[in-house]
């Protein structure tokens, strides 16, 4: 199977992982690479199961956008990723497989990342007029409105959120544990922890 | 130039509506009572527990996963229990994975004990969901004793269990498994030849094969359609290659086959339960290295360094190897799974959650088309929606 995925142009590097296959691709190939993923009888990957991104703000290409395919008939998983910046788009697969329509659109929803002729693009999970993109690393946890009803205006309203304490993230790492402990004539250190 | 005349009605259901199984907005568009458009609005129930995870420790990350799919709440720690242990290229004991069976196996059965009734309270019925409830509580039972909880059990834990199943409690989990075949026998007399559930649902939300592999469904949903493919078959984990079960699928793909489905299902969980009981041997029921799983409490009255490994473990926790895994189990539902990247720190870096019931709400436009608005109940209550996970 290896063998087949590094002939189809655009994919850099295959990896394989029990189970798991891992490549890396270029954008500009997308809709090639996943035609070929499906309709090629040795690959036959017919199922999208996932599409997710993670963010790296400090990258330039800030985000790893994931795509997890499987396999029915030949029982394997493969994860693709490709890296794109900030304010960059991607080509839609919502021609290749039907499912990708809410997760891109959850994509879009949660990174901000736009897809190019996806049919419906609109926020899935958040609020209706909601501002800012949340799983990305300098979304805060808080949020910034928050919601309460009004008895007075007997309606729901927004307000900027306000803690009554400080958000608190707690770093407890030790930084002791990586470090090499070197003490001249203390062999025993070496020994058994 | 021809003029056309649109007749059509929206409505809204729900967010607040009994057969919406939570809060589900669906925008439907009507001709007369026939469905032309069914579109759902999720979201309300979006607790961000994704960005929630990054901003807590492997262990603390535990209890959101029961709170995904609140109805089957062990599966889902599996997923994450699995990917963590991925990562950190870490084994279970052998004991450990037969307790993690017998338990996502029970869990299995509740999920279904509550979703068959419910189904059938959509369509009409409601001495099922009696019947069922009663059955549930015994089950919940099981996880209480384990756990100290009945459903936000936060048993499976990266690197086993949290504790041993209590003594004799495998007797009574073989005696109760003796009785529940009957029981399960009495709700098939009370549904599956009943004139108004197959009249509610034979030929209703038809899905065929290639259709529920395009969409993405899994578990009952695509086995329904006729793929006979299940990840505890195809894709082992824990002991699941170590009991022999079938994976029932069936001819159609509509309402009734899914239902007909999870039935079957729950015979074969109980005969893999009833295998497990059999397999299981006494053991260590999590890996036996305090840097990953804390030390015992009378140790840690003695000695210094169980006391060290404890309090490192509840406040810094451990660390894992940078990388990436995906890792999924076979929830009730269907192909729950884990994206997970660590950066080496002791908190997951991002943790994706793929849950089965989005997959299969989306289909709900497709397979809802041309039936009537009545029907939508009965293809909610088959698909077997929980906004748990799907809004995550």
């Amino acid at each position: 199977m290896i063998k087949f995925l590094t002939k189809i142009d655009g994919i850099n590097n295959v990896l394989e992982n029990n189970n798991l296959l891992e490549i890396e691709f270029e954008k500009k190939n997308i809709i090639k690479i996943f035609n070929k993923l499906r309709d090629n009888t040795e690959l036959n990957f017919n199922q999208l199961l996932d599409i997710t991104a993670v963010d790296y703000p400090s990258r330039e290409f800030r985000f790893d956008l994931i795509y997890i395919l499987q396999s029915l008939t030949k029982n394997k998983k493969i994860i693709l990723k490709t890296f794109i910046k900030e304010n960059e788009n991607i080509e839609s697969i919502t021609n290749i497989h039907k499912s990708a329509d809410w997760y891109e659109r959850e994509c879009y929803d949660l990174f901000g990342i736009e897809f190019i002729d996806h049919p419906d693009l609109r926020r899935i999970m958040t609020d209706y007029n909601f501002e800012g993109y949340p799983l990305r690393k300098d979304f805060p946890l808080t949020g910034h409105t928050e919601v309460r009803y009004d008895d007075l205006e007997k309606k729901v309203i927004y307000e900027p959120v306000k803690l009554i304490q400080e958000f608190r993230n707690f770093d407890s790492e030790s930084p002791w544990e990586g470090m090499e402990n070197k003490l001249f004539g203390d062999e025993k250190s070496t020994g058994e922890n | 130039m021809k003029e056309v005349e649109l007749n059509t009605t929206t409505i809204n259901f729900g967010p607040q509506h009994p057969a919406a199984h939570g809060v589900l907005r669906l925008v439907v568009e009507l001709e007369g009572e026939v469905v032309q458009r069914a579109e759902p609005h999720i979201g309300l129930l979006h607790r961000g527990t994704e960005k929630l995870i990054e901003y807590k420790t492997y262990l603390q990350a535990v209890p959101y996963f029961d709170r995904l799919d609140y109805v089957s709440p062990m599966c889902q720690e599996h997923a994450f229990a699995l990917a963590t242990e991925n990562l950190l290229g870490i084994n279970v004991p052998e004991r450990a994975k037969y307790i993690r069976v017998i338990f996502a196996e029970i869990t299995r059965i509740l999920n279904h004990l509550l979703n068959i009734p419910a189904y059938a309270a959509d369509i009409g019925a409601v001495t099922p969901f009696l019947w069922c409830f009663e059955e549930r509580e015994k089950l919940l039972e099981f996880h209480e004793a384990v756990s100290g909880a009945r459903f936000h059990a936060a048993y499976f834990r990266p690197g086993g269990v949290h504790q041993d199943m209590p003594e004799g409690m495998e007797e009574k989990l073989f005696d109760h498994f003796k009785t529940l075949p009957k029981f399960i026998d009495d709700l098939e007399s009370l549904l599956t030849n009943n004139r108004i559930l197959r009249q509610r649902s034979v030929d209703i939300g038809i899905i065929s094969k290639s259709e529920a592999i395009e969409w993405g469904c899994s578990g009952p949903v695509l086995r329904s359609a006729g793929v006979a493919w299940d990840l505890r078959r195809s894709q082992p984990y824990d002991a699941y290659d170590q009991v022999d079960f079938e994976v029932p699928v069936g001819k159609k793909g509509d309402c009734f086959d899914r239902y007909l489905v999870r039935i079957e299902e729950m015979r074969q969980s109980i005969s893999i339960i009833n295998q497990c009981l059999n397999k299981i041997k006494p053991g260590p029921i999590s890996i036996e290295d305090n840097k990953i799983t804390p030390p015992k409490r009378n140790q840690m009255k003695k000695s210094m360094e169980a006391l060290i490994h404890h309090f490192k473990l509840f406040t810094e926790g451990y660390r894992v190897p940078a990388g990436q895994v995906y890792s999924a189990v076979e929830a009730p539902k269907g192909e729950f799974g884990v994206y997970l990247v660590s950066d080496g720190s002791s908190k997951p870096y991002r943790c994706k959650i793929r849950a089965p019931g989005f997959a299969h709400l989306q289909t709900l436009d497709h397979l809802s088309k041309g039936h009537l608005m009545a029907d939508i109940a009965a293809i909610l209550g088959s698909l077997d929606i929980v906004f748990g996970e799907i809004d995550r």
